[in-house]
């Protein structure tokens, strides 16, 4: 899957959890670009990131995320 | 709703919870009951109220919630805590799980120092659950333990005193005989859920440590989904009955093109056996007061030859209807309610056809079609759904499938009298009216949840509320237990209100639509107004809140003797009666107490 395809399955995965039609992510969004991107919000968003790609990340991986390029590296890293 | 339904995806609905949440409240029509349940939580609960929330929505309750601090389950139980008095829950849910047995017992403990441990940890939940009843009056659900995924011990964590799977089954021992022994206290039974889940995907310690989870998120759903199934038991949404198709459903095989000596039941070929199986777990319904019935498109004549068949596990004498022609399936379904007197969204139909089932979802509003798929699924599906959630197996439901007969044999000698006084003094009837009694509270409780139709205030309350309104001097009870000739119905009516100086109110006033026509309500009425009398009471006032399924009591107060005092614009009215003015009792043929 190329860094782009995973884009789209992304962004419709931040509009379903963050049930907004208009969101879309890039390597530098972070929490405050998005509204109800809070610390509850993300646990649903990570999960619903590993359902959506068939992956689990570790425990390490997921609490020191800095900005979504860092997530979407990870996914790359999980998938390969 | 459909995506809320066993088998749900449980992904779907973590993603799309908000969506879905719009999705509920967007539906019209739907008569919510309205509930405050307290999450009392010795871990993260977030998730776990947002999504049961949606289960509940589905079921028709609309929860408001109190949510108490992380881990705070002990202090808000035992200590109380002002917001949570403010807030006066219906019902507190207290979400402790493994993580939150503080003491596990070591190899070199003593069988005393563990058994000093058991007593403990149980002592401390006595004490929550003491204190909740006490405090609050009200349900309590209760998480039991799930089994712990790892085994130090191995094989021998099980038998071994010093296993903790063996501390664990010992603790859940202990909730069990507590919840046999005290009403209004239910235990969400978290180990059975998590082993269906599987225990060791259940408990992910990564989404413990990280977000103090007790569960896998993944799980909550599931979890979700068992405990809504409790709530909406208690607060009487259960289904009342199943309407069931036959060719292919409840035997193999075709009985009209194949002859009934070769549909597949019995115990011949597997299918045959899987068929018998599912037989005997429709059957075994019975005794829980579902009401079995049958709605299969076949000439009646082939119908009733598949049911005789000596291995047909199911007899025709098990069904209170059966409905086989070839009329659409919705429309039998509708009259078999009319018949029985209950409402048609109080069905489950079990169709293998998806066209069948998609016609009836589609022309009753609100009645459940699990979406059975191979045979060897049927049960699965039916029993994951938790239609009839067992909160009490009370005499009226093992009685329940005779009381329907018993009615519709009165309805036969009703026909053979020409005066219907005189048929209703052919009943010999004689009824019980008397203030709320302990035995008859699960009952009581159950009728406000239940009956919609001769309802004029359709208050809903729990048992506990119940009790309370019992305990209370400034209210007059009272239940009206109605027997006849043809068998004891049970409790059938109930009404309360309150007395303010001279006035009194009445609250809720039912009558269980299997007695209509009988005179119960007047009855009824000759003890009220004794028994207002005695407390000098002057005025009754009775109220009528229309819903959608309570018109035949719109003229209930005029029929017994009340003025109407107003109307509002949305058909709600007002009624009093004088008691200095003499009153006619329209009982004719019931002898009281």
């Amino acid at each position: 899957m190329t860094r782009e395809e995973i884009y789209g399955k992304l962004n419709e995965v931040f509009q379903d959890v963050f049930d907004d039609e208009d969101i879309t992510v890039n390597d530098a969004t972070v929490a405050s670009d998005v509204e109800g991107w809070d610390s509850l919000e993300h646990i649903n968003l990570i999960v619903a990131v590993e359902r959506c790609f068939g992956i689990k990340f570790t425990m390490g991986e997921t609490t020191g995320l800095k900005n979504v390029g860092e997530m979407v590296d990870k996914i790359i890293a999980h998938l390969s | 709703m459909k995506q809320l339904e066993y088998p749900y995806d449980s992904d779907y609905i973590l993603r799309k919870k908000k969506a879905i949440r719009r999705e509920l409240l967007a539906r019209e029509g739907i008569q919510y009951i309205d509930k405050r349940i307290a999450i009392l939580g010795g871990s993260t609960t977030s998730d776990i109220k947002l999504i049961l929330e949606l289960f509940l929505l589905n079921y028709g309750i609309r929860p408001e919630f109190y949510e108490s601090e992380y881990n705070q389950y002990y202090q808000d139980a035992v200590f109380g805590n002002p917001e949570l008095d403010e807030f006066k829950p219906d019902l507190v849910f207290v979400h402790t799980t493994t993580r939150n047995i503080s003491d596990f017992p070591k190899v070199t403990d003593t069988s005393e120092q563990i058994g000093a441990m058991l007593d403990e940890t149980m002592a401390k939940f006595e004490q929550i659950w003491g204190a909740l009843a006490e405090r609050y009056k009200c349900t309590v659900i209760q998480n039991n333990f799930e089994q712990p995924f790892y085994r130090l011990l191995g094989n021998s964590d099980f038998t071994n005193i010093h296993g903790r799977l063996n501390f664990i089954n010992r603790l859940n021992d202990r909730f069990c005989a507590y919840a046999q022994t005290h009403q209004n206290f239910f235990i969400n039974d978290i180990n059975y859920v998590s082993a269906v889940y599987g225990i060791k995907k259940w408990a992910d310690p990564g989404d413990w440590y990280r977000y103090k989870y007790a569960l896998s998120v993944s799980a909550i759903p599931d979890f979700a989904f068992n405990l809504a199934r409790i709530i909406k038991a208690v607060y009487g949404r259960n289904k009342k009955a199943f309407a069931l198709d036959m060719d292919n459903t409840l035997w193999g095989g075709i009985v009209g093109d194949d002859g009934p000596e070769n549909i597949r039941i019995g115990h011949e070929d597997a299918e045959s056996e899987l068929y018998t199986e599912f037989q005997q777990y429709i059957k075994a319904h019975k005794d829980l007061g579902i009401l079995l019935t049958v709605a299969s498109k076949n000439d009646e004549e082939n119908a009733l030859a598949g049911l005789a068949r000596p291995d047909s596990t199911l007899k025709q004498d098990d069904f209170l209807i059966i409905k086989a022609n070839w009329d659409n399936k919705d429309i039998n379904i509708a009259n078999t309610a009319k018949e029985i007197n209950i409402g048609a969204d109080s069905f489950v139909f079990v169709d293998d056809n998806p066209v069948e089932r998609a016609l009836v979802e589609q022309q009753i509003s609100g009645i459940s079609v699990p979406e059975v798929g191979a045979p060897e699924t049927y049960i699965d599906v039916i029993d994951s759904n938790g239609y009839f959630e067992v909160t009490g197996i009370s005499e009226e439901d093992i009685k329940r499938g005779g009381m329907y007969k018993a009615n519709m044999e009165r309805a036969k000698a009703s026909a053979s009298f020409e005066n219907y006084d005189e048929y209703l003094k052919s009943l010999e009837m004689k009824a019980e009216i008397k203030p709320f009694a302990p035995v008859y509270m699960a009952r009581i409780a159950e009728l406000t949840n239940k009956s919609n139709q001769f309802n004029l205030t359709t208050k809903r309350c729990s048992q506990a509320e119940i009790e309370n309104f019992a305990a209370d001097p400034s209210y007059i009870t009272l239940y009206g237990r109605l027997e006849d000739k043809f068998g004891d119905n049970g409790v059938v009516a109930v009404s309360f209100g309150h007395a303010e100086g001279d006035t009194f109110h009445i609250d809720l006033w039912l009558m269980s639509c299997r007695v209509l026509k009988r005179g119960m309500e007047f009855a009824m009425m000759d003890e009220l107004i004794a028994e207002a009398k005695s407390r000098n009471i002057t005025k009754i006032k009775g109220y009528y809140y229309p819903t959608a399924k309570n018109k035949m009591v719109r003229d209930f107060y005029e029929l017994q003797g009340f003025t109407k005092i107003n109307e509002a614009e949305d058909g709600a009215t007002e009624w009093i009666l004088d008691l200095n003015e003499p009153h006619k009792s329209g009982n004719v043929a019931i002898k009281v107490n």
